[in-house]
């Protein structure tokens, strides 16, 4: 009797623990069932870089779309990677460890944060500033790139908080015993130690901020086009799905997750990158 | 020198967290009226209360949480005490960890051909929350996993050396005691999909009706905040929601935040 119930429990958990690896496989399956059948008809080269989007005469070219998104990404991080590295290296080196306890959690609040709200506060805050102070819209990359350097600053912080936090107390005592000054042994070794870990927090960061969605469309202005100034209103490849994809049928449908999977690729590989990364460092 | 540069990036980054969150609720508090939180739409939004989609945040992220609790929790009971480490476990972790990275806009897509579209569910709460459910596993798993692992082996060894077998164990012995860390998890994952917006307009709709099953489509708080901003319909509405949004999500933080502390304060005793 006791046996049965053993077996029957392990075999129910082997399945359960598949859940999530399935998940991910129907995810992924699905996806590409719908968006590449698309990427053969229309041909890589014409869907990647042609600049015409106009689903209703079969235009289908997200040009616009991917150098928006990667202007807003390059922005986010301008914005976000400094401030986020330097936030984390104050905290973890020249803050009493009492003030972190308080400061570490309310930074990690930001996470909490539903990205509309962002959006929203960028529409009602940040853009009517960039267009009384320096023109255009006000819905722009530079706002999209500032909105979404504010919501990466948690991911960075803590990733680079937890790689800083790693490097070996041994370190930084060598350092000082050489005569080195808290801040060179700060940026002479322990940066240089956790430069990995570093690194991939900004890859990270990179994949949340291409990969946003409902903050982008609310700030960054909306319209197919390729991006001149900072102060030019675009459309991510994030926003144009989640815009077209209620009135899209047919062709245009299939495009939609077309531009679906090459960012499931592009941040899929991103992700990738950055976890070995992380991982090889621990290895070490 | 260079420390004063980095202290005043941290403060800027607080100020700025401070800064979102009192302006929210300054321009947001003056609207949540006992009314506004107890009366439905009219208008599309722009008079009368939320109620509908107060109700519909509390039912999609408790019923993502049903579905993906046991799912979850599964899944870190066997990678933690039916495995040791191996090409499948490491397998598992790497579906759990890609799982974890997909924006959530993807899931929206998926969750649209999937359940609305091929499933033939439509827009509804099941299909809302089956994919809320998806996005939150990696969340319940991870810290359940660690909750788990938490649990001393002396415990185990004493349950095992009285006769009891694994499952016995793990049902009498490992859960019970892991449970505030799984709690944390589920508390989080909660607060996660009340703030989701994307995956939760392309799969679960966006009525302003009461849900009377689980097939009638419901909107979130977040959602009915996204329409009200982007549609404009109402500034007031769209700040008072906001603000009973972000007082939600805190309040959930706060207290998954607590109760992980005092788990560790208890565990390290």
């Amino acid at each position: 009797m006791r046996l049965n119930c053993e077996t029957v429990a392990k075999g129910v958990l082997t399945v359960v623990a598949f859940s999530a690896l399935a998940s991910l496989l129907l995810i992924a399956v699905f996806i590409f069932k719908e968006g590449l059948p698309f990427m053969l008809k229309v041909g890589l080269r014409d869907f990647l870089f042609s600049s015409t989007w106009n689903p209703q005469v079969g235009q289908f070219g997200i040009y616009p779309m991917i150098v928006s998104s990667l202007y807003v990404t390059f922005g986010a991080m301008v914005i976000g990677a400094p401030l986020g590295i330097a936030g984390a290296i104050f905290m973890n080196e020249f803050l009493p460890r009492s003030v972190m306890r308080i400061i570490k959690p309310t930074i990690e609040l930001l996470a909490g944060i539903p990205s509309v709200v962002f959006g929203f506060l960028g529409v009602m805050v940040l853009a009517p500033f960039i267009r009384a102070h320096l023109g255009g819209p006000g819905l722009s990359v530079l706002a999209a790139s500032v909105i979404l350097g504010i919501m990466v600053l948690p991911t960075v912080i803590s990733i680079s908080t937890d790689a800083i936090g790693a490097v070996p107390n041994s370190y930084r005592e060598g350092a000082l015993a050489l005569g080195a000054t808290r801040w060179q042994s700060v940026h002479m070794v322990t940066i240089k130690a956790a430069r990995s870990g570093i690194i991939a927090s900004i890859i990270l960061a990179m994949g949340r901020a291409l990969g946003e969605t409902m903050a982008v469309i609310m700030v960054a202005g909306n319209t197919v086009k390729v991006p001149h100034a900072v102060t030019d209103p675009v459309r991510t490849l994030t926003a144009n799905i989640a815009l077209e994809m209620a009135n899209a049928t047919g062709m245009a449908r299939e495009a939609l997750f077309a531009t679906g999977v090459v960012l499931f690729v592009v941040i899929m590989i991103l992700n990738a990158v950055a976890m070995s990364a992380i991982k090889g460092r621990g290895n070490k | 020198m260079a420390v004063t540069v980095l202290g005043a990036a941290t403060l800027l980054t607080v100020v700025v967290l401070v800064f979102i969150i009192a302006f929210v609720l300054v321009k947001g508090l003056p609207g949540v009226t006992w009314e506004f939180l107890s009366s439905a739409p009219k208008d599309m939004g722009k008079a009368g209360g939320i109620f509908p989609t107060l109700v519909g945040t509390v039912l999609l992220p408790l019923l993502a949480i049903a579905i993906a609790l046991p799912l979850g929790v599964g899944t870190a009971v066997y990678l933690t005490e039916y495995t040791r480490e191996n090409q499948l476990t490491r397998a598992l972790r790497f579906g759990t960890d890609c799982l974890a990275g997909i924006p959530s806009i993807i899931f929206g897509l998926f969750g649209f051909i999937f359940f609305v579209v091929m499933l033939k569910m439509g827009w509804c709460l099941l299909s809302g929350a089956l994919t809320l459910a998806i996005m939150v596993l990696p969340t319940i798993i991870r810290t359940s996993e660690e909750a788990i692992r938490s649990v001393p082996n002396a415990y185990r060894e004493v349950s095992f050396s009285l006769g009891a077998t694994r499952w016995e164990t793990v049902l009498k012995v490992v859960l019970p005691n892991a449970l505030p860390g799984i709690v944390t998890g589920m508390i989080l994952g909660i607060g996660r999909s009340i703030g989701e917006t994307a995956a939760v307009i392309f799969t679960a709709g966006s009525s302003l009706r009461m849900p009377m099953s689980v097939f009638d489509s419901v909107r979130t708080m977040s959602v009915h905040f996204y329409i009200l901003a982007r549609e404009g319909i109402s500034n007031e509405n769209a700040y008072a929601t906001a603000a009973v949004l972000i007082i939600s999500v805190l309040l959930i933080n706060l207290v998954a935040y607590s109760m992980m502390h005092r788990f560790i304060a208890k565990r390290s005793k």
